[in-house]
């Protein structure tokens, strides 16, 4: 593995070797040396989470970070291509991390330059390292990967998020259920993939009695910019929203899971329930992101 | 039994099996008009598929990349080289793996709508035929999406 752009390239064995070497890094079983390792966080687009995450897991391995957030202060903003910016950038780090509005951007890069690259999020279309962590997540929570039940609720259309994590899941047997606004659902190509591959799914509008079958349920944010119409934004905004009353009667494992940030989706009584999951999952990035880039910079012990 | 005739051609390329209807569509996209003499045949019947569109030209062969476009919009064809009224090869096209520059990502969003990228796509169905963008990862149908001969 060189980079890391999509999780379509990922097999099951390399996600499965991410998911126990996270484990081992976490254990303290492993600690791979990032000493005199730099990364360059390349963030075009808004984040926190994620951005914090890269900077965290490389900085506890005794790496480094340089960081370039949005294009105002950069040559982009004086007219230099995006390809030299890259190449420029590749001449100072050991690695790249990048998260763009643009679809393709990361491939792009990994085009570029000779050193790996990470795919940080790529406009509507894929956000693996977040995917890989959701899974890391779920082994911890449910002890396994295969056949669970799990529901995705909320923007699953313009949602990188959710994109990878259905392509990460098509490898374990899952019996899935997807709970969004009709024009809010998943991609008819990304539908017809799990069909191909057999993956039992449902479409529905409502999430009702359906939570109580679920081992898992995948919240995700109602994300305004990714609305050209502000009205259709506010129409939906809140529908789905997740509160305690909800939570009678789910199976004893069952788990909430959010990628963050959340704003009306979760009702912050849920919080201090067995079912809230999401803070420990923002924490799982971390050990997930410290064992990609140790995979890719071959840092392993 | 009386027979639809279409005049040989002495030196040149027969496109056969030409899914019907898409006779008119390769044609225009390899720029054949003008060049030589160019008969096409429309709704011709045929034994393997009901109906099916011909294309005789002389004097012309085809590129590597001008067979890639025939095939993806009629992966049925046959593509036959006459030499002096003769048939001197038969190839039935199939469908390649990997597409490069010749198909426009349709999506504004993708990097090759924003960077002087060639664009990659993959063929992910070939019945009917669709693909795969390699940058944006989306998937179109072959009628989504700009052939574009550079």
């Amino acid at each position: 593995m060189k980079d890391l752009i999509s999780m379509r390239e990922l097999s099951k064995k390399d996600i499965l070797a991410l998911v126990d070497i996270s484990g081992k890094i976490e254990a303290g079983e492993i600690s791979p040396d990032l000493n005199r390792k730099v990364a360059a966080l390349i963030f075009l687009e808004p984040s926190t989470r994620t951005h914090f995450s890269f900077d965290t897991a490389m900085k506890r391995l005794g790496g480094q970070t340089i960081s370039m957030i949005g294009t105002e202060t950069t040559s982009l903003k004086k007219g230099e291509s995006f390809s030299d910016t890259l190449k420029t950038i590749s001449m100072y780090a050991d690695i790249i991390v990048i998260r763009s509005p643009i679809e393709g951007a990361a491939r792009y890069a990994s085009e570029c330059v000779n050193i790996p690259v990470i795919n940080a999020g790529d406009g509507t279309n894929q956000h693996p390292t977040q995917s890989l962590l959701d899974l890391y997540s779920i082994v911890k929570t449910q002890g396994t990967l295969e056949n669970l039940t799990l529901g995705i609720v909320g923007d699953l259309k313009h949602g990188r998020t959710v994109h990878s994590l259905v392509q990460a899941l098509s490898h374990f047997s899952p019996t899935l259920y997807f709970f969004s606004p009709s024009f809010l659902k998943m991609p008819d190509d990304l539908l017809d993939d799990l069909a191909a591959k057999g993956i039992r799914f449902e479409v529905r509008k409502e999430i009702d009695e359906t939570i109580y079958d679920l081992d898992l349920l995948y919240v995700t944010r109602i994300q305004k910019e990714r609305f050209s119409d502000l009205e259709d934004y506010e129409r939906v905004k809140g529908s789905y929203r997740i509160t305690r009353a909800m939570l009678a009667g789910v199976k004893t494992h069952f788990k909430i899971f959010h990628p963050l940030p959340r704003v009306d989706e979760i009702s912050p009584e849920v919080d201090d329930t067995s079912c809230a999951y999401y803070f420990q999952q923002a924490k799982n990035g971390v050990y997930m992101r410290q064992a990609i880039i140790s995979t890719l910079l071959e840092c392993l012990p | 039994m009386k027979q639809l005739k279409v005049d040989a051609i002495r030196n040149g390329t027969v496109i056969d099996h030409i899914r019907a209807g898409n006779g008119l569509p390769v044609a225009n996209l390899l720029n054949l008009a003008g060049s030589d003499i160019l008969m096409i045949g429309v709704n011709f019947p045929s034994n393997k598929y009901v109906r099916k569109d011909l294309i005789k030209i002389e004097n012309r062969r085809f590129s590597a990349s001008e067979v890639n476009i025939i095939t993806l919009i009629t992966p049925t064809a046959t593509l036959i080289t006459i030499e002096d009224y003769e048939v001197v090869e038969k190839i039935a096209l199939k469908l390649p793996k990997r597409i490069e520059k010749l198909i426009l990502c349709p999506n504004q969003n993708c990097i090759t709508s924003r960077e002087n990228i060639d664009s990659k796509f993959n063929v992910v169905e070939d019945n009917p035929v669709k693909v795969r963008c390699g940058y944006c990862e989306k998937k179109y149908s072959i009628e989504e999406v700009t052939i574009n001969l550079v």
